[in-house]
Protein backbone atom coordinates (compact mmCIF):
# COMPACT_ATOMS: atom_id res chain seq x y z
CA UNK A 1 0.00 0.00 0.00
CA UNK A 2 1.01 3.35 -1.05
CA UNK A 3 1.37 6.12 1.53
CA UNK A 4 -0.75 8.62 0.91
CA UNK A 5 -0.13 11.91 -0.81
CA UNK A 6 -1.12 14.59 1.89
CA UNK A 7 -2.53 13.83 5.08
CA UNK A 8 -4.05 16.11 7.77
CA UNK A 9 -4.07 14.92 11.49
CA UNK A 10 -6.46 16.20 14.24
CA UNK A 11 -6.30 19.86 11.87
CA UNK A 12 -8.58 22.91 14.10
CA UNK A 13 -8.28 26.33 11.85
CA UNK A 14 -10.29 29.09 13.73
CA UNK A 15 -10.45 32.52 12.74
CA UNK A 16 -10.93 34.70 15.90
CA UNK A 17 -14.03 32.76 17.87
CA UNK A 18 -15.23 31.36 14.87
CA UNK A 19 -14.07 27.50 14.87
CA UNK A 20 -14.52 27.00 11.16
CA UNK A 21 -12.49 23.29 11.21
CA UNK A 22 -12.43 21.26 14.25
CA UNK A 23 -10.79 17.89 14.82
CA UNK A 24 -10.68 16.91 10.75
CA UNK A 25 -8.22 14.30 9.57
CA UNK A 26 -8.18 12.76 6.45
CA UNK A 27 -6.39 11.53 3.89
CA UNK A 28 -5.69 12.53 -0.04
CA UNK A 29 -4.32 9.24 -2.31
CA UNK A 30 -2.54 9.28 -5.33
CA UNK A 31 -4.80 8.25 -8.40
CA UNK A 32 -7.59 8.90 -6.35
CA UNK A 33 -10.45 11.79 -6.35
CA UNK A 34 -11.74 12.76 -3.02
CA UNK A 35 -15.07 14.63 -2.84
CA UNK A 36 -15.80 16.90 -0.42
CA UNK A 37 -19.86 17.71 0.76
CA UNK A 38 -21.07 19.80 2.79
CA UNK A 39 -23.65 22.72 2.98
CA UNK A 40 -22.20 26.36 2.67
CA UNK A 41 -20.50 27.41 5.45
CA UNK A 42 -19.60 24.29 6.38
CA UNK A 43 -15.50 24.82 6.19
CA UNK A 44 -14.65 23.43 2.63
CA UNK A 45 -12.92 26.58 1.42
CA UNK A 46 -11.27 26.60 4.75
CA UNK A 47 -10.21 22.98 4.87
CA UNK A 48 -8.73 23.77 0.85
CA UNK A 49 -7.01 26.66 1.69
CA UNK A 50 -4.97 24.89 4.90
CA UNK A 51 -4.18 22.15 2.07
CA UNK A 52 -3.21 24.94 -0.03
CA UNK A 53 -0.93 26.62 1.92
CA UNK A 54 -3.05 29.39 2.06
CA UNK A 55 -3.83 29.40 5.98
CA UNK A 56 -2.07 28.05 8.78
CA UNK A 57 -3.78 25.09 11.07
CA UNK A 58 -4.37 26.18 14.15
CA UNK A 59 -3.69 23.21 15.80
CA UNK A 60 -2.65 19.91 14.09
CA UNK A 61 -0.20 18.33 11.19
CA UNK A 62 0.22 18.42 7.92
CA UNK A 63 1.69 15.63 6.18
CA UNK A 64 2.65 15.74 2.30
CA UNK A 65 4.41 12.51 1.26
CA UNK A 66 4.90 10.88 4.52
CA UNK A 67 6.60 14.29 5.97
CA UNK A 68 5.42 16.70 8.52
CA UNK A 69 5.26 19.54 6.80
CA UNK A 70 4.22 23.47 7.52
CA UNK A 71 3.62 25.51 3.82
CA UNK A 72 5.16 28.61 4.02
CA UNK A 73 2.31 29.78 1.79
CA UNK A 74 0.46 29.09 -1.31
CA UNK A 75 3.82 29.45 -3.40
CA UNK A 76 5.75 26.75 -1.48
CA UNK A 77 2.83 24.61 -1.76
CA UNK A 78 2.94 25.58 -5.66
CA UNK A 79 6.56 24.51 -6.30
CA UNK A 80 5.52 21.06 -4.50
CA UNK A 81 2.85 20.70 -7.19
CA UNK A 82 0.22 21.18 -5.66
CA UNK A 83 -2.12 23.21 -7.64
CA UNK A 84 -5.19 24.98 -6.71
CA UNK A 85 -8.71 26.67 -7.89
CA UNK A 86 -9.95 28.64 -5.54
CA UNK A 87 -13.74 29.62 -5.00
CA UNK A 88 -14.15 33.29 -6.27
CA UNK A 89 -11.13 34.00 -6.07
CA UNK A 90 -9.43 33.52 -9.85
CA UNK A 91 -8.04 35.84 -12.18
CA UNK A 92 -6.86 39.65 -12.70
CA UNK A 93 -8.79 41.44 -14.79
CA UNK A 94 -6.51 43.78 -16.07
CA UNK A 95 -3.64 41.48 -17.30
CA UNK A 96 -3.87 39.25 -20.50
CA UNK A 97 -4.55 35.43 -20.55
CA UNK A 98 -0.61 34.32 -20.62
CA UNK A 99 0.28 36.15 -18.06
CA UNK A 100 -2.64 35.31 -15.90
CA UNK A 101 -2.45 31.47 -16.68
CA UNK A 102 1.73 31.81 -15.93
CA UNK A 103 1.34 33.68 -13.19
CA UNK A 104 3.88 33.27 -10.09
CA UNK A 105 5.24 30.64 -12.71
CA UNK A 106 6.59 32.34 -15.83
CA UNK A 107 8.46 30.94 -18.16
CA UNK A 108 11.87 32.66 -18.39
CA UNK A 109 13.92 33.48 -21.65
CA UNK A 110 17.45 35.14 -22.18
CA UNK A 111 20.02 35.08 -19.97
CA UNK A 112 21.11 38.00 -17.32
CA UNK A 113 20.48 40.80 -17.28
CA UNK A 114 18.31 40.22 -20.38
CA UNK A 115 16.35 37.54 -18.49
CA UNK A 116 12.73 37.94 -19.88
CA UNK A 117 9.15 36.12 -19.73
CA UNK A 118 8.89 34.59 -22.65
CA UNK A 119 5.63 35.92 -23.48
CA UNK A 120 4.90 33.95 -26.93
CA UNK A 121 5.29 30.52 -25.15
CA UNK A 122 3.13 31.77 -22.04
CA UNK A 123 0.36 32.78 -24.74
CA UNK A 124 0.58 29.57 -26.79
CA UNK A 125 0.19 27.16 -23.83
CA UNK A 126 -2.39 29.47 -22.32
CA UNK A 127 -4.53 29.30 -25.44
CA UNK A 128 -3.58 25.40 -26.36
CA UNK A 129 -4.64 24.58 -22.73
CA UNK A 130 -8.21 26.47 -22.87
CA UNK A 131 -8.74 24.91 -26.13
CA UNK A 132 -7.94 21.59 -24.69
CA UNK A 133 -11.57 22.14 -22.50
CA UNK A 134 -13.54 23.36 -25.93
CA UNK A 135 -13.32 26.68 -25.33
CA UNK A 136 -12.32 28.30 -29.00
CA UNK A 137 -13.77 31.53 -28.51
CA UNK A 138 -10.25 32.61 -27.02
CA UNK A 139 -7.55 32.74 -29.25
CA UNK A 140 -5.08 35.28 -28.38
CA UNK A 141 -3.45 34.88 -25.57
CA UNK A 142 -2.77 39.13 -25.18
CA UNK A 143 -6.57 39.75 -24.79
CA UNK A 144 -7.38 40.81 -21.63
CA UNK A 145 -8.96 38.81 -18.29
CA UNK A 146 -11.17 41.40 -18.00
CA UNK A 147 -13.10 41.02 -21.44
CA UNK A 148 -13.62 36.81 -20.96
CA UNK A 149 -17.02 35.92 -19.39
CA UNK A 150 -16.97 34.27 -16.08
CA UNK A 151 -17.35 30.93 -17.35
CA UNK A 152 -14.13 31.44 -19.54
CA UNK A 153 -11.75 32.91 -16.80
CA UNK A 154 -13.01 29.51 -14.68
CA UNK A 155 -11.45 27.56 -17.87
CA UNK A 156 -8.63 29.47 -17.40
CA UNK A 157 -8.50 29.07 -13.74
CA UNK A 158 -8.90 25.32 -14.15
CA UNK A 159 -6.72 24.83 -17.20
CA UNK A 160 -4.04 26.61 -15.12
CA UNK A 161 -4.39 24.36 -12.17
CA UNK A 162 -4.27 20.71 -14.70
CA UNK A 163 -1.45 22.39 -16.50
CA UNK A 164 0.67 23.07 -13.33
CA UNK A 165 -0.51 20.66 -11.20
CA UNK A 166 2.01 17.74 -10.86
CA UNK A 167 0.94 15.42 -7.75
CA UNK A 168 -2.20 17.24 -6.19
CA UNK A 169 -5.35 19.00 -7.74
CA UNK A 170 -7.54 21.03 -5.80
CA UNK A 171 -10.77 22.42 -7.30
CA UNK A 172 -13.22 24.23 -5.00
CA UNK A 173 -16.86 24.39 -7.21
CA UNK A 174 -14.83 24.13 -10.42
CA UNK A 175 -17.77 23.55 -12.59
CA UNK A 176 -20.45 26.10 -10.67
CA UNK A 177 -20.33 28.44 -13.42
CA UNK A 178 -19.75 26.50 -16.28
CA UNK A 179 -21.74 25.31 -19.35
CA UNK A 180 -23.32 21.52 -19.50
CA UNK A 181 -20.27 20.98 -22.42
CA UNK A 182 -17.46 22.70 -20.08
CA UNK A 183 -18.84 21.28 -17.10
CA UNK A 184 -17.83 17.63 -18.85
CA UNK A 185 -15.07 18.35 -20.26
CA UNK A 186 -13.89 19.23 -16.79
CA UNK A 187 -14.89 15.86 -15.37
CA UNK A 188 -13.41 14.23 -18.09
CA UNK A 189 -9.91 15.83 -17.54
CA UNK A 190 -10.01 14.95 -14.06
CA UNK A 191 -10.58 11.31 -15.02
CA UNK A 192 -7.03 11.62 -17.01
CA UNK A 193 -5.33 13.22 -14.18
CA UNK A 194 -6.45 10.51 -11.87
CA UNK A 195 -5.13 8.27 -14.17
CA UNK A 196 -1.78 9.97 -14.36
CA UNK A 197 -1.92 9.35 -10.50
CA UNK A 198 -2.57 12.70 -9.47
CA UNK A 199 -4.50 13.07 -6.30
CA UNK A 200 -7.48 15.53 -6.55
CA UNK A 201 -9.78 17.23 -4.12
CA UNK A 202 -13.04 18.06 -5.09
CA UNK A 203 -15.74 20.42 -3.88
CA UNK A 204 -19.06 20.55 -5.46
CA UNK A 205 -22.48 21.44 -5.04
CA UNK A 206 -23.23 19.10 -7.74
CA UNK A 207 -24.40 15.60 -6.29
CA UNK A 208 -24.49 14.16 -9.85
CA UNK A 209 -21.14 15.54 -10.94
CA UNK A 210 -19.41 14.25 -7.19
CA UNK A 211 -20.97 10.59 -7.79
CA UNK A 212 -19.54 10.58 -11.34
CA UNK A 213 -16.09 10.69 -10.02
CA UNK A 214 -15.41 10.48 -6.65
CA UNK A 215 -13.60 7.53 -5.12
CA UNK A 216 -14.19 8.93 -1.85
CA UNK A 217 -16.43 10.76 0.21
CA UNK A 218 -16.37 12.96 3.21
CA UNK A 219 -18.69 15.44 4.43
CA UNK A 220 -17.93 18.24 6.31
CA UNK A 221 -20.97 19.82 9.07
CA UNK A 222 -19.77 22.55 10.66
CA UNK A 223 -16.34 22.49 10.66
CA UNK A 224 -16.39 18.61 11.53
CA UNK A 225 -16.27 15.55 9.62
CA UNK A 226 -19.56 13.68 9.88
CA UNK A 227 -19.68 10.99 7.51
CA UNK A 228 -16.78 9.48 5.07
CA UNK A 229 -17.33 6.73 2.75
CA UNK A 230 -16.27 5.02 -0.54
CA UNK A 231 -17.83 4.95 -4.00
CA UNK A 232 -21.20 3.00 -4.46
CA UNK A 233 -21.51 2.18 -0.45
CA UNK A 234 -24.23 5.17 -0.76
CA UNK A 235 -27.21 5.70 -2.53
CA UNK A 236 -28.09 8.93 -4.49
CA UNK A 237 -30.52 9.98 -1.77
CA UNK A 238 -28.33 9.34 0.59
CA UNK A 239 -25.50 11.48 -0.68
CA UNK A 240 -27.77 13.85 -1.30
CA UNK A 241 -29.24 14.16 2.06
CA UNK A 242 -25.55 14.05 3.60
CA UNK A 243 -24.87 16.86 1.37
CA UNK A 244 -27.51 19.31 2.54
CA UNK A 245 -25.73 18.46 6.04
CA UNK A 246 -27.71 15.53 7.29
CA UNK A 247 -31.28 16.81 6.66
CA UNK A 248 -33.69 14.71 4.59
CA UNK A 249 -33.79 16.30 1.73
CA UNK A 250 -36.34 13.70 -0.34
CA UNK A 251 -38.85 15.66 2.11
CA UNK A 252 -37.74 18.67 1.10
CA UNK A 253 -38.14 17.91 -2.82
CA UNK A 254 -41.48 16.31 -2.09
CA UNK A 255 -42.47 19.50 -0.33
CA UNK A 256 -41.43 21.53 -3.75
CA UNK A 257 -43.28 19.23 -5.56
CA UNK A 258 -46.44 19.75 -4.05
CA UNK A 259 -46.06 23.69 -4.89
CA UNK A 260 -45.92 23.27 -8.13
CA UNK B 1 -6.21 52.44 -33.39
CA UNK B 2 -8.16 51.14 -30.21
CA UNK B 3 -4.63 49.18 -29.74
CA UNK B 4 -2.74 52.42 -29.42
CA UNK B 5 -5.98 54.02 -27.30
CA UNK B 6 -6.00 50.92 -24.97
CA UNK B 7 -2.32 51.34 -24.17
CA UNK B 8 -1.64 53.94 -20.68
CA UNK B 9 0.76 56.04 -21.87
CA UNK B 10 -1.13 57.06 -24.61
CA UNK B 11 -3.01 59.65 -23.36
CA UNK B 12 0.45 61.38 -21.86
CA UNK B 13 2.85 61.08 -24.64
CA UNK B 14 -0.20 63.25 -26.61
CA UNK B 15 -0.95 65.54 -23.90
CA UNK B 16 3.37 65.73 -23.62
CA UNK B 17 3.63 66.88 -27.37
CA UNK B 18 0.05 69.14 -27.11
CA UNK B 19 1.83 70.95 -24.39
CA UNK B 20 4.99 71.11 -25.70
CA UNK B 21 4.07 72.39 -29.04
CA UNK B 22 1.79 75.26 -27.30
CA UNK B 23 4.99 75.98 -25.19
CA UNK B 24 6.40 76.29 -28.47
CA UNK B 25 4.19 78.38 -30.01
CA UNK B 26 3.53 80.77 -27.13
CA UNK B 27 7.03 81.71 -27.00
CA UNK B 28 8.37 82.43 -30.22
CA UNK B 29 12.59 83.22 -30.12
CA UNK B 30 12.87 83.09 -26.24
CA UNK B 31 14.92 79.52 -26.94
CA UNK B 32 12.16 77.39 -24.86
CA UNK B 33 13.30 75.29 -28.15
CA UNK B 34 16.96 75.46 -28.14
CA UNK B 35 19.48 72.82 -26.47
CA UNK B 36 19.53 75.26 -23.55
CA UNK B 37 16.08 75.54 -23.27
CA UNK B 38 15.33 71.70 -24.09
CA UNK B 39 18.13 71.53 -21.37
CA UNK B 40 16.42 73.23 -18.63
CA UNK B 41 13.12 71.29 -18.70
CA UNK B 42 14.94 67.89 -18.56
CA UNK B 43 16.43 69.04 -15.62
CA UNK B 44 13.10 69.89 -13.72
CA UNK B 45 11.84 66.82 -14.93
CA UNK B 46 15.00 64.16 -14.38
CA UNK B 47 14.74 64.42 -10.40
CA UNK B 48 11.24 64.36 -10.33
CA UNK B 49 11.49 61.51 -12.88
CA UNK B 50 14.04 59.00 -10.88
CA UNK B 51 11.60 58.72 -7.60
CA UNK B 52 8.59 59.11 -10.24
CA UNK B 53 9.86 55.73 -11.83
CA UNK B 54 9.72 53.62 -8.36
CA UNK B 55 6.57 55.53 -6.86
CA UNK B 56 4.67 54.86 -10.12
CA UNK B 57 5.34 51.13 -9.90
CA UNK B 58 4.41 51.05 -6.57
CA UNK B 59 1.34 52.80 -6.85
CA UNK B 60 0.67 49.75 -9.82
CA UNK B 61 1.24 47.69 -7.00
CA UNK B 62 -1.46 49.13 -5.23
CA UNK B 63 0.29 51.31 -2.53
CA UNK B 64 1.46 54.90 -2.13
CA UNK B 65 4.83 56.37 -0.62
CA UNK B 66 4.37 59.87 0.71
CA UNK B 67 7.48 59.81 2.72
CA UNK B 68 10.03 60.65 -0.07
CA UNK B 69 9.95 64.06 0.09
CA UNK B 70 11.60 64.03 3.57
CA UNK B 71 14.02 61.07 2.52
CA UNK B 72 15.56 63.28 0.17
CA UNK B 73 15.86 65.74 2.67
CA UNK B 74 17.26 63.52 5.04
CA UNK B 75 20.13 61.91 2.20
CA UNK B 76 21.45 65.25 1.80
CA UNK B 77 21.78 65.91 5.54
CA UNK B 78 23.46 62.77 5.87
CA UNK B 79 25.81 63.20 3.04
CA UNK B 80 26.62 67.45 4.74
CA UNK B 81 26.60 66.48 8.09
CA UNK B 82 29.38 63.41 7.34
CA UNK B 83 31.70 65.14 4.76
CA UNK B 84 31.31 68.77 6.37
CA UNK B 85 30.58 68.21 10.43
CA UNK B 86 32.25 65.00 10.78
CA UNK B 87 35.01 65.56 7.77
CA UNK B 88 34.11 61.81 6.43
CA UNK B 89 35.14 60.53 2.89
CA UNK B 90 32.54 61.03 0.57
CA UNK B 91 31.77 58.14 -1.18
CA UNK B 92 31.53 55.88 2.67
CA UNK B 93 28.39 59.14 2.97
CA UNK B 94 26.93 58.37 -0.11
CA UNK B 95 26.63 54.77 0.68
CA UNK B 96 25.26 55.55 4.06
CA UNK B 97 22.72 57.90 2.72
CA UNK B 98 21.31 55.66 -0.11
CA UNK B 99 21.36 52.68 3.04
CA UNK B 100 19.01 55.52 5.05
CA UNK B 101 16.70 55.50 2.41
CA UNK B 102 16.55 51.78 1.56
CA UNK B 103 15.95 51.45 5.89
CA UNK B 104 13.15 54.18 5.76
CA UNK B 105 11.67 52.52 2.13
CA UNK B 106 12.39 48.56 4.30
CA UNK B 107 10.35 50.44 7.84
CA UNK B 108 6.97 51.77 5.19
CA UNK B 109 6.88 48.34 3.79
CA UNK B 110 7.35 46.51 6.83
CA UNK B 111 4.60 48.27 8.69
CA UNK B 112 2.23 48.29 5.51
CA UNK B 113 2.19 44.69 5.16
CA UNK B 114 2.41 43.75 8.74
CA UNK B 115 -0.11 46.02 9.92
CA UNK B 116 -2.51 46.27 6.69
CA UNK B 117 -3.05 49.89 7.18
CA UNK B 118 -3.69 51.77 4.44
CA UNK B 119 0.56 52.89 2.92
CA UNK B 120 -1.14 56.71 2.13
CA UNK B 121 -1.23 57.07 6.15
CA UNK B 122 1.21 55.14 7.09
CA UNK B 123 4.02 56.93 4.65
CA UNK B 124 2.25 60.35 5.48
CA UNK B 125 3.37 59.25 9.19
CA UNK B 126 7.07 58.73 8.14
CA UNK B 127 7.36 61.52 6.31
CA UNK B 128 6.49 63.91 9.22
CA UNK B 129 8.77 61.56 11.30
CA UNK B 130 12.16 61.30 9.02
CA UNK B 131 12.16 65.63 8.36
CA UNK B 132 11.51 65.78 11.97
CA UNK B 133 14.24 63.75 13.07
CA UNK B 134 16.47 64.94 10.08
CA UNK B 135 15.96 68.42 11.70
CA UNK B 136 16.15 67.39 15.00
CA UNK B 137 19.12 65.34 14.93
CA UNK B 138 20.65 68.46 12.59
CA UNK B 139 20.21 70.90 15.42
CA UNK B 140 21.98 68.37 18.29
CA UNK B 141 24.99 67.45 15.73
CA UNK B 142 25.44 70.89 14.33
CA UNK B 143 22.93 73.27 15.44
CA UNK B 144 21.42 73.91 11.84
CA UNK B 145 18.97 72.41 9.61
CA UNK B 146 21.10 72.83 6.85
CA UNK B 147 24.91 72.33 5.75
CA UNK B 148 27.69 72.98 2.88
CA UNK B 149 28.66 69.48 1.20
CA UNK B 150 32.39 68.60 0.80
CA UNK B 151 32.13 66.29 -2.06
CA UNK B 152 35.11 64.56 -3.62
CA UNK B 153 35.78 65.27 -7.33
CA UNK B 154 34.86 61.65 -8.41
CA UNK B 155 31.73 61.94 -6.42
CA UNK B 156 31.30 65.28 -8.42
CA UNK B 157 31.12 63.85 -11.84
CA UNK B 158 28.95 60.81 -11.34
CA UNK B 159 26.43 63.53 -9.45
CA UNK B 160 27.03 66.74 -10.18
CA UNK B 161 28.62 67.06 -14.17
CA UNK B 162 26.77 69.30 -16.75
CA UNK B 163 26.79 69.81 -20.41
CA UNK B 164 26.03 73.33 -20.97
CA UNK B 165 23.04 73.71 -19.14
CA UNK B 166 22.46 69.38 -19.06
CA UNK B 167 22.64 68.22 -15.61
CA UNK B 168 23.78 64.44 -15.72
CA UNK B 169 20.93 63.56 -13.38
CA UNK B 170 19.18 63.57 -17.01
CA UNK B 171 21.50 60.23 -17.62
CA UNK B 172 20.33 58.97 -14.10
CA UNK B 173 16.89 59.38 -15.11
CA UNK B 174 17.14 57.42 -18.40
CA UNK B 175 19.05 54.77 -16.59
CA UNK B 176 16.06 54.41 -13.63
CA UNK B 177 13.62 54.34 -16.54
CA UNK B 178 15.29 51.74 -18.27
CA UNK B 179 15.47 49.36 -15.75
CA UNK B 180 12.35 49.98 -14.75
CA UNK B 181 10.47 49.36 -18.03
CA UNK B 182 12.82 46.35 -18.09
CA UNK B 183 11.38 45.00 -14.83
CA UNK B 184 7.91 46.02 -15.21
CA UNK B 185 6.74 44.61 -18.57
CA UNK B 186 9.94 41.69 -19.29
CA UNK B 187 10.79 40.08 -15.85
CA UNK B 188 8.73 37.28 -14.14
CA UNK B 189 8.85 40.35 -11.00
CA UNK B 190 6.85 42.85 -13.17
CA UNK B 191 3.83 40.35 -13.69
CA UNK B 192 4.24 40.30 -9.72
CA UNK B 193 3.81 43.98 -9.81
CA UNK B 194 1.28 44.26 -11.98
CA UNK B 195 -0.86 41.12 -10.47
CA UNK B 196 -0.52 42.29 -6.61
CA UNK B 197 -1.68 45.62 -7.52
CA UNK B 198 -4.79 43.98 -10.01
CA UNK B 199 -6.08 41.48 -6.91
CA UNK B 200 -4.05 41.15 -4.21
CA UNK B 201 -5.73 37.59 -2.82
CA UNK B 202 -5.90 36.53 -6.50
CA UNK B 203 -1.86 37.28 -6.75
CA UNK B 204 -1.05 35.43 -3.91
CA UNK B 205 -3.33 32.47 -3.96
CA UNK B 206 -1.88 31.72 -7.44
CA UNK B 207 1.52 31.95 -5.47
CA UNK B 208 3.05 35.68 -5.66
CA UNK B 209 5.03 36.95 -2.86
CA UNK B 210 2.51 39.58 -2.83
CA UNK B 211 4.52 40.60 0.65
CA UNK B 212 8.12 40.88 -0.93
CA UNK B 213 7.18 42.46 -3.79
CA UNK B 214 5.37 45.33 -1.66
CA UNK B 215 8.54 45.73 0.31
CA UNK B 216 10.94 45.17 -2.33
CA UNK B 217 9.10 48.76 -4.28
CA UNK B 218 9.34 50.37 -1.13
CA UNK B 219 13.32 49.94 -0.61
CA UNK B 220 13.47 50.77 -4.32
CA UNK B 221 11.51 54.43 -3.89
CA UNK B 222 13.71 54.91 -0.71
CA UNK B 223 16.55 54.31 -2.41
CA UNK B 224 15.69 56.18 -5.39
CA UNK B 225 14.92 59.10 -3.13
CA UNK B 226 17.74 58.84 -1.20
CA UNK B 227 19.72 59.04 -4.80
CA UNK B 228 17.39 62.43 -5.77
CA UNK B 229 18.93 63.82 -2.31
CA UNK B 230 22.64 62.97 -3.34
CA UNK B 231 22.12 64.88 -6.93
CA UNK B 232 20.20 67.78 -5.11
CA UNK B 233 23.17 68.12 -2.29
CA UNK B 234 26.34 67.58 -4.74
CA UNK B 235 24.60 69.96 -7.59
CA UNK B 236 24.49 73.08 -4.86
CA UNK B 237 26.77 71.92 -2.29
CA UNK B 238 24.45 71.90 0.34
CA UNK B 239 22.25 69.51 1.81
CA UNK B 240 18.74 70.75 3.61
CA UNK B 241 16.25 69.02 5.60
CA UNK B 242 13.68 70.35 3.09
CA UNK B 243 14.86 69.04 0.07
CA UNK B 244 12.39 67.43 -1.94
CA UNK B 245 8.92 68.31 0.39
CA UNK B 246 7.56 69.20 -3.17
CA UNK B 247 7.63 65.63 -4.89
CA UNK B 248 5.64 64.43 -2.05
CA UNK B 249 2.81 64.77 -4.64
CA UNK B 250 4.42 65.55 -7.56
CA UNK B 251 5.84 62.58 -8.07
CA UNK B 252 2.38 60.16 -7.71
CA UNK B 253 1.01 63.02 -9.99
CA UNK B 254 2.99 62.53 -12.76
CA UNK B 255 2.36 58.79 -12.56
CA UNK B 256 -1.71 59.05 -12.86
CA UNK B 257 -0.79 61.95 -15.87
CA UNK B 258 1.49 58.91 -16.60
CA UNK B 259 -1.45 56.20 -16.87
CA UNK B 260 -0.81 54.09 -13.73
CA UNK B 261 -4.52 53.71 -12.22
CA UNK B 262 -4.86 55.54 -8.96
CA UNK B 263 -6.39 51.87 -7.91
CA UNK B 264 -3.34 49.84 -8.87
CA UNK B 265 -3.11 47.34 -11.34
CA UNK B 266 -2.43 48.88 -14.82
CA UNK B 267 0.31 51.71 -16.20
CA UNK B 268 3.84 51.64 -17.44
CA UNK B 269 7.29 52.88 -17.31
CA UNK B 270 7.00 54.72 -20.53
CA UNK B 271 3.58 56.45 -19.33
CA UNK B 272 5.43 57.77 -16.27
CA UNK B 273 8.64 59.24 -18.32
CA UNK B 274 6.02 61.34 -20.33
CA UNK B 275 4.04 62.19 -17.53
CA UNK B 276 7.02 63.39 -15.77
CA UNK B 277 8.69 64.97 -19.19
CA UNK B 278 5.01 66.87 -19.24
CA UNK B 279 6.06 68.59 -15.54
CA UNK B 280 8.79 69.72 -16.75
CA UNK B 281 7.79 71.22 -20.03
CA UNK B 282 4.72 73.10 -18.01
CA UNK B 283 7.15 74.24 -15.22
CA UNK B 284 9.92 75.37 -17.31
CA UNK B 285 7.24 76.36 -20.97
CA UNK B 286 5.19 78.79 -17.91
CA UNK B 287 8.76 80.41 -17.46
CA UNK B 288 9.65 81.48 -21.07
CA UNK B 289 5.91 82.88 -21.09
CA UNK B 290 6.98 85.20 -18.94
CA UNK B 291 3.41 84.26 -16.75
CA UNK B 292 3.23 84.33 -13.35
CA UNK B 293 4.83 80.66 -11.93
CA UNK B 294 1.47 80.12 -9.53
CA UNK B 295 -0.12 78.86 -12.62
CA UNK B 296 1.64 76.11 -12.92
CA UNK B 297 -0.20 74.52 -9.76
CA UNK B 298 -3.64 75.68 -12.09
CA UNK B 299 -2.59 73.60 -14.99
CA UNK B 300 -1.28 70.92 -12.95
CA UNK B 301 -4.19 70.22 -10.91
CA UNK B 302 -6.13 70.42 -14.45
CA UNK B 303 -3.96 67.95 -15.97
CA UNK B 304 -4.38 65.67 -13.06
CA UNK B 305 -8.46 65.92 -13.04
CA UNK B 306 -8.29 65.18 -16.68
CA UNK B 307 -5.65 62.18 -16.32
CA UNK B 308 -7.70 60.26 -13.87
CA UNK B 309 -10.71 61.07 -16.31
CA UNK B 310 -8.83 59.54 -19.53
CA UNK B 311 -7.60 56.84 -16.89
CA UNK B 312 -10.73 55.62 -15.90
CA UNK B 313 -12.18 55.71 -19.76
CA UNK B 314 -9.00 53.59 -20.93
CA UNK B 315 -9.51 50.96 -18.62
CA UNK B 316 -12.95 50.51 -19.36
CA UNK B 317 -12.10 50.52 -23.06
CA UNK B 318 -9.64 47.84 -21.97
CA UNK B 319 -12.08 45.78 -20.76
CA UNK B 320 -14.53 46.25 -23.09
CA UNK B 321 -12.47 45.30 -26.43
CA UNK B 322 -10.22 42.38 -27.27
N1 LIG C 1 -10.91 34.51 6.67
C1 LIG C 1 -11.96 34.22 7.47
N2 LIG C 1 -12.17 34.94 8.59
C2 LIG C 1 -13.21 34.66 9.40
N3 LIG C 1 -14.10 33.68 9.20
C3 LIG C 1 -13.94 32.91 8.11
C4 LIG C 1 -12.87 33.15 7.18
N4 LIG C 1 -12.96 32.25 6.17
C5 LIG C 1 -14.05 31.50 6.46
N5 LIG C 1 -14.64 31.87 7.62
C6 LIG C 1 -15.82 31.26 8.25
O1 LIG C 1 -15.61 29.86 8.32
C7 LIG C 1 -16.80 29.17 8.03
C8 LIG C 1 -16.56 28.19 6.90
O2 LIG C 1 -16.39 28.91 5.69
P1 LIG C 1 -16.01 28.21 4.29
O3 LIG C 1 -15.78 29.28 3.31
O4 LIG C 1 -14.91 27.26 4.54
O5 LIG C 1 -17.35 27.43 3.93
P2 LIG C 1 -17.68 26.54 2.65
O6 LIG C 1 -17.97 25.18 3.15
O7 LIG C 1 -16.63 26.67 1.64
O8 LIG C 1 -19.03 27.21 2.15
P3 LIG C 1 -19.58 27.41 0.62
O9 LIG C 1 -20.23 26.13 0.23
O10 LIG C 1 -20.58 28.50 0.76
O11 LIG C 1 -18.45 27.78 -0.23
C9 LIG C 1 -17.85 30.22 7.74
O12 LIG C 1 -18.62 30.39 8.91
C10 LIG C 1 -17.07 31.45 7.42
O13 LIG C 1 -17.78 32.60 7.80
MG1 LIG D 1 -16.54 27.51 -0.22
Amino acid sequence: MTHPLMELRNVDKFFGSTKALKDISMQVHPGKILCLLGDNGAGKSTLIKVLSGYHQPTNGTVLFEASETRFTGPRDARQRGIATVHQNVGSIPLMSVGRNFFLGAEPIKGKWPFRSIDTKKANKIAVEQMRKFGLTRVENGDQLVGTMSGGERQVLAIGRAMYFGAKMLILDEPTSALGVKEASMVLKMMRVARQNGVGIVFITHNARHAMSVGDDFCVLIQGEVAARFKRNEKSREDVLNLMAGGEDMTALEDDLEQID
Amino acid sequence: MTKYLKKPETGAFAAFLLTYVFFALATPGTGFVSINGTAGWLNLAAELGIVAIPVGLLMISGEFDLSIGSTVGAASMILALGTNQFGGPTWPMIVLALTAGGLIGLCNGLVVVKTKLPSFIVTLATNFIVIGATMGTSRLIANVTSSSIFASDSAKMVFAFRWGQANISILWWLLIAFIGYRVLSRTAFGNWIYATGGNEDSARAAGVPVERVKITLFVATGVAAALVGILQGIQWNSGNSTYGMGYVFQAPIVAVIGGVLLTGGYGSVVGIVFGTALFGVISSGIFYTGWNTDWIQLFLGLLLALAVLANNYVRRLALTSK
